[in-house]
């Protein structure tokens, strides 16, 4: 009997089992699948969100390190004091106006170079390479040539060429600049501007060279301008790549520390957020304040990144779709 | 005839992991797009002096750097400029500390510790996670690729403060190991992003080949996936190297005597005055002399990666 009901039973169990084995398998399966994605994630969450979140706390408490027994909660307090403070507020507005106009003029002058090195000429690998150069300087060390070797008013590139050009002329009387004193934002964007251009140039002259050159040609065929071309056209195409340039150096300018830590050490109103915050906490202990300013950029950052996002999301689609 | 070509193929040419065909008809495309695009009948000499001097304006500075490295102090500090003095190695020897006794290399030690030991750490954890991500995606993967990227897009001093308490209070403060994990932690969603795009160009016909004909995975990863995606693991790897190497902020904040890199003892010349001109140009050119290398060789996927794979 008992083997009877075993052998009849059976037939119910294996019809159950198969469903829940499917199951667990593909459950199996699917941390499988996981599993190789488990370390990098779980590394980059305790690294990163992980201090975030303790920034968060930071920044609504009254905390200076050397006066610790004040230590207490301070609500909106420290936020009040980031969007009031007049050397604060103004790091707001000049990290604003470094991003945007490093952004741009980068963006104008790498498109021009770009669609010059899309056209072939003599020695244009090496052309090339010469402009990529100036990315591949070690940001510190970018800021201290500019510093020393170019701006220096006494003997810096700039004004030794102008000597030497108005000297040509018979003059001894050549105007000499002080960028330095006299315009350092100006000096701070100028040397960004020449690290960051070649970012620039590499995108655009990728996105000119993955136009369809078919619908060109058929417009030329047309008979329309060069100008025609470039405005309806090649600047459509671009407008991705643009964008895409756009936002990634967006977000690395808006955390720039090294150029206005070298060429200014952040006087004269070129302290931009990183190098505010940097200060605050590093040197006037103001931890709580230094916090709640670290999450203003990153606010600031999320409005900007938002869209950066969706760039790369759609060209991301795209080459997912290819 | 060419009834017979289709038959052709059944020799398992195409579908073959090692295969040339299947890894060349890519890049041959391309050649034939760049040889549509050269129009040989239009004049662009215009175009190339100009980009010629643009490009000789952007690269001054650079060469400017090196040939100051090479003059003496009383040389590079003149005005106007003394382009054709004598060369001399002067500076370099001060920059090595002859005179002061300051030697730099114990910052470019820590400087090529940090910077190669977080790039095999990011290679480490992003390939796995890469492999998921594009030959074998698990659900959802594009959220996954974008929590990636957010992660890079909050500043660092949002999160410097409580890293730099962290390492106070556990004693890691000015420990190049902590650095690491730090490089490590900025670079690895870059290199996550560029891997994806750099795997998702094996093509999906030799993976199902490969796995029909039975091979195991370190067998796939070795013969099919590594063939194809080498150059671009390499692009990576170099991309990595070069921002470690180019970091200042957590290197200041966070070492010190001991583990401070060679951007922090670069920051040494930030205000220093009187004669030293070439002593600081030999300094740059030292310390920038491996991102050039490295960037010249990872030249050809610069784009790629630095667009996080977005633009090919």
């Amino acid at each position: 009997m008992t083997t009877a009901t075993a052998r009849i039973s059976r037939p119910g169990h294996n019809a159950a089992n198969p469903a829940r084995e499917a199951k667990s398998r593909e459950r199996a399966l699917a941390w499988a699948r996981r599993a190789p994605l488990l370390p990098a994630l779980v590394f980059l969450i305790l690294v990163t969100q992980l201090p975030f979140v303790a920034t968060l706390v930071i920044s609504f408490m009254n905390w200076n390190s050397l006066s610790p027994d004040k230590t207490a909660f301070a609500g909106l307090e420290n936020y009040a004091t980031v969007l009031t403070d007049p050397d604060l507020r103004q790091a707001i507005f000049t990290t604003i106006l470094l991003t945007v106009s490093v952004v741009l003029i980068s963006l104008l002058i790498g498109l021009g170079l770009a669609l010059l090195l899309d056209k072939k000429f003599l020695g244009r690998g090496l052309a090339r390479t010469l402009l990529i150069a100036p990315f591949l300087v070690v940001p510190v060390a970018a800021a201290l040539i500019w510093k020393h070797a170019l701006l220096n008013p006494t003997f810096g590139l700039i004004n030794g060429v102008l000597t030497w050009v108005w000297s040509l002329f018979g003059s001894a009387e050549a105007p000499q600049l002080d960028l330095l004193s006299q315009a350092p934002m100006m000096a701070v964007i100028l040397s960004l501007v020449w690290q960051w251009t070649p970012f620039m140039m590499l995108i655009l002259l990728a996105g000119l060279q993955s136009r369809p050159m078919d619908t060109v040609e058929a417009a030329q065929m047309d008979g329309a301008t060069p100008w025609g071309i470039f405005r309806h056209l090649t600047l459509p195409h671009l407008r991705q790549y643009l964008e895409l340039g756009g936002l990634l150096g967006a977000i690395y300018i808006v955390q720039n520390f090294d150029a206005v830590f070298t060429l200014t050490a952040g006087g004269l109103g070129t302290a931009n957020l990183p190098y505010a915050i940097y200060q605050t906490f590093y040197f006037a202990n103001e931890y709580g304040l230094a916090s709640a300013a670290g999450v203003v950029v990153v606010i600031g950052t999320i409005i900007v990144a938002t869209f950066a996002l969706r760039t790369v999301f759609s060209l991301f689609k795209k080459e997912a779709a290819r | 005839m060419s009834t017979l070509t289709p038959a052709a193929p059944q020799n398992s040419g195409p579908a073959r992991p090692t295969s040339p065909t299947a890894l060349n008809t890519g890049s041959r495309a391309a050649r034939r797009r760049g040889k549509a695009r050269m129009d040989p009948t239009r004049n662009n000499t215009a175009a190339g002096i100009a980009a010629w001097l643009l490009a000789l304006l952007f690269a001054v500075p650079v060469l400017w750097m090196v040939l100051t490295s090479f003059h003496s102090e009383t040389d590079a500090a003149t005005n106007p400029p003394s382009v054709a003095a004598n060369l001399t190695l002067d500076a370099y020897r001060e920059f090595f500390g002859e005179t002061s006794g300051v030697s730099p290399w114990p910052s470019l030690i820590n400087s090529a510790t940090a910077s190669i030991l977080s790039t095999v750490l990011v290679l480490l954890l992003a390939f796995p996670a890469a492999y998921a991500l594009s030959i074998r995606p698990v659900k959802k993967w594009t959220d996954v690729m974008f929590f990636f990227l957010s992660t890079k897009m909050m500043p660092v001093v949002a999160a410097i403060l409580p890293l730099y308490l962290f390492a106070r209070t556990v004693g890691a403060l000015d420990n190049i190991w902590f650095l690491i994990l730090m490089y490590t932690s900025m670079n690895l969603p870059i290199a996550v992003w560029m891997m994806r795009s750099f795997l998702a160009e094996v093509p999906e016909e030799m993976l199902e080949a490969a796995q029909i004909d039975g091979a195991n995975l370190l067998l796939i990863l070795r013969k099919i996936i590594a063939p194809v995606a080498m150059p671009g693991i390499a692009a990576t790897a170099l991309i990595c190297f070069i921002f470690s190497w180019n970091e200042l902020l957590l290197a200041r904040v966070l070492t010190g005597v001991v583990a401070g890199t060679a951007p922090v003892f670069l920051t040494g010349f930030v205000s220093g005055q009187g004669l030293f001109l070439a002593k600081v140009c030999a300094a740059a050119v030292v310390i920038s002399l491996p991102v050039l290398f490295a960037g010249f060789a990872a030249q050809d996927k610069l784009v790629q990666g630095l667009s996080l794979g977005a633009v090919k």
